[in-house]
């Protein structure tokens, strides 16, 4: 008996019409896939590369490796306060611009320009070229023709998301679509508490994104987290999810939520009761003044309402927790079978040690969930290598897997299409 | 250690003996710490600072984030690490999380204090 109505297809999967068969994981173990998803995808798509809080100042900067795409931007704030991105590359002879010490880690800061290392070529924060050295050894070289290289750069919702191809086929709000756009109504703004974590995680991008677009696994693969009370209700129950949501390549899954400090004694850890917190966040949560409607939140209505994770294609999540603080996740491809993995916790400042010590909490159960999903990847990668089994069977609930491979298939296609017409 | 150089506020002086493991500034020293102290030892510490904890909040509770005296962030920091040890104490019974082999997360940016 479903606890939450089905649509009237009778089925979420249905509904979107994604097809009920078992599906295949090639995309996810196949190089050559992952070389056309590198130009199909990745320079075509807009990419999120941070929030405009990295970028206090003018001046300020930061760099983003895209080894996906083989390349590096970096990310300013100028002197007239806009924010640009350009190719990480010196217009002399191609030496990467902007790093520290080791060429291939992302870096940060402020600085007034940007000086290359190699023969000292410098660039204004707008990307102008403002100083050759030895310029009159050169010939006929103005630098108005060498400024570095833009790409294209656009913010929502103070999120900056950048766009490798020359000329975007949509802007980023046609790109986003009506159901994320929505969410600009919630107050990004507000939580500019910053917790980074990162790893590299040896299985297809795609996996991971798999591991938290369904909450099917929960129950079991997050068993021992929590007390045995807990485990066994939470295996009992399952996981059915309130309402699911698609608009484009874009997917969203709701939940319902619990008020844990109305829960028996033996369903939670003691550390939750004594800091008040847990792995869905402060018990006690802050004011965040924003209406759940206009940003297109909470979908079911649900009271408690749990999270709502919005899937942003291709590698980008926000999930905004009913316990008013919210968390992203980057999925970057380094390869077929290995990513680099980012998540970044936000919160409303912490005013008080008691609320910091809450964070902490809700910041360690993270990490403690993330690294018991990220080392399944590794187990899910190795064996669908070997390629015994081609097709697997997906539920209902794991209806958003089914969309992100579907999506992924028909960007490969709509850009071989485009290829084989020449455009 | 003379007994001049303690690190928490006297009213903690019981916590003491496990200030010099436990406070620890970062979540990677948190982390760390956790893999190789033995489990009776992260227990010891667990009973010791939980029995103390609504005091030891509402010590830190009487200063600003952002203007606290070196024992009392010494103290806080005790407190992250009760947060750090309770999962080997309260669910797993090891240092490491179950089932998470060579997977690694680190946190590269974390608030203060």
């Amino acid at each position: 008996m479903a606890r939450w109505p089905k649509p009237p297809e009778g089925s979420w999967t249905e509904h979107f019409g994604l097809g009920t068969e078992p599906i295949s994981y090639e995309d996810s173990i196949s190089p050559e896939f992952y070389e056309l998803e590198r130009d199909a995808i990745f320079k075509r798509a807009w990419l999120n590369v941070g929030r405009v809080e990295q970028l206090p100042r003018k001046g300020s900067y930061f760099t983003k490796e895209l080894a996906v795409a083989r390349t590096s931007v970096v990310i300013v704030r100028g002197a007239d306060d806009e924010v640009r991105a350009f190719y990480n590359v010196c217009r002399h002879r191609g030496n990467k611009l902007v790093w520290r010490d080791y060429p291939r880690e992302e870096t940060s800061g402020v600085s007034r320009q940007f000086v290359c290392k190699y023969h000292g070529w410098r660039y204004d924060l707008d990307g102008a070229c403002s100083f050759v050295q030895q310029e009159q050894e050169f010939f006929d070289l103005d630098k108005a023709d060498y400024g570095l290289v833009p790409v294209n750069c656009e913010i929502w919702a103070g999120f900056i998301f950048v766009n490798l191809a020359k000329q975007p086929e949509q802007s980023l709000r046609e790109f986003l679509g009506a159901m994320v756009t929505k969410l600009e109504n919630y107050p990004f703004h507000q939580q500019t508490e910053r917790w980074f974590y990162r790893a590299t995680v040896n299985a297809n991008w795609k996996l991971y994104m798999d591991a938290f677009q369904e909450f099917y696994h929960a129950p079991v693969l997050h068993a021992k987290q929590t007390p045995p009370d807990w485990s066994a209700a939470a295996q009992q129950a399952g996981f059915e999810a309130p309402a699911y949501t698609i608009d484009g390549p874009h997917r969203v899954v709701s939940t319902a939520g619990i008020h844990p400090w109305n829960l028996a004694e033996s369903m939670l850890k003691p550390i939750e009761r004594i800091t008040r917190s847990g792995l869905f966040g402060p018990w006690d949560k802050p004011d965040l003044d924003y209406d759940q409607k206009a940003a297109g939140i909470n979908p079911a209505g649900c009271d408690p309402w749990g999270l709502d994770s919005f899937q942003i294609f291709p590698n980008f999540v926000i999930l905004v927790w009913g316990q008013n603080w919210y968390l992203t996740y980057h999925y970057w491809p380094t390869g077929h079978g290995s990513h680099v993995f980012e998540g970044t916790l936000y919160f409303v400042p912490a005013q008080t040690p008691r609320e910091r010590v809450a964070h902490e909490l809700a910041a360690v159960s993270f990490k403690e969930y993330g690294l018991q999903d990220a080392n399944t990847l590794e187990a899910t990668q190795t064996m669908l290598e070997s390629r015994v089994i081609e097709r697997f069977p997906l539920n209902d609930q794991e209806v958003l897997c089914r969309h992100l491979h579907k999506v992924a298939a028909e960007w490969v296609d709509e850009y071989k299409k485009l290829e084989d017409v020449g455009v | 250690m003379t007994e001049t150089e303690t690190m928490l506020p006297a009213e903690f002086s019981d916590l003491e003996p496990f200030a010099a493991t436990w406070c620890l500034a970062t979540e990677p020293e948190r982390f760390t710490q956790r893999l190789v102290i033995p489990m009776d030892e992260m227990q010891a510490f667990y009973d010791a600072v939980t029995a103390r904890y609504e005091e030891a909040m509402a010590y830190c509770d009487k200063f600003a984030l952002d203007d606290m005296p070196a024992d009392a962030t010494n103290l806080l920091h005790l407190l992250y690490s009760m947060v750090m040890v309770s999962f080997p104490v309260e669910c797993w019974g090891q240092g490491r999380v179950p089932d998470t082999g060579a997977a690694y997360l680190d946190l590269l940016v974390e608030p203060g204090p």
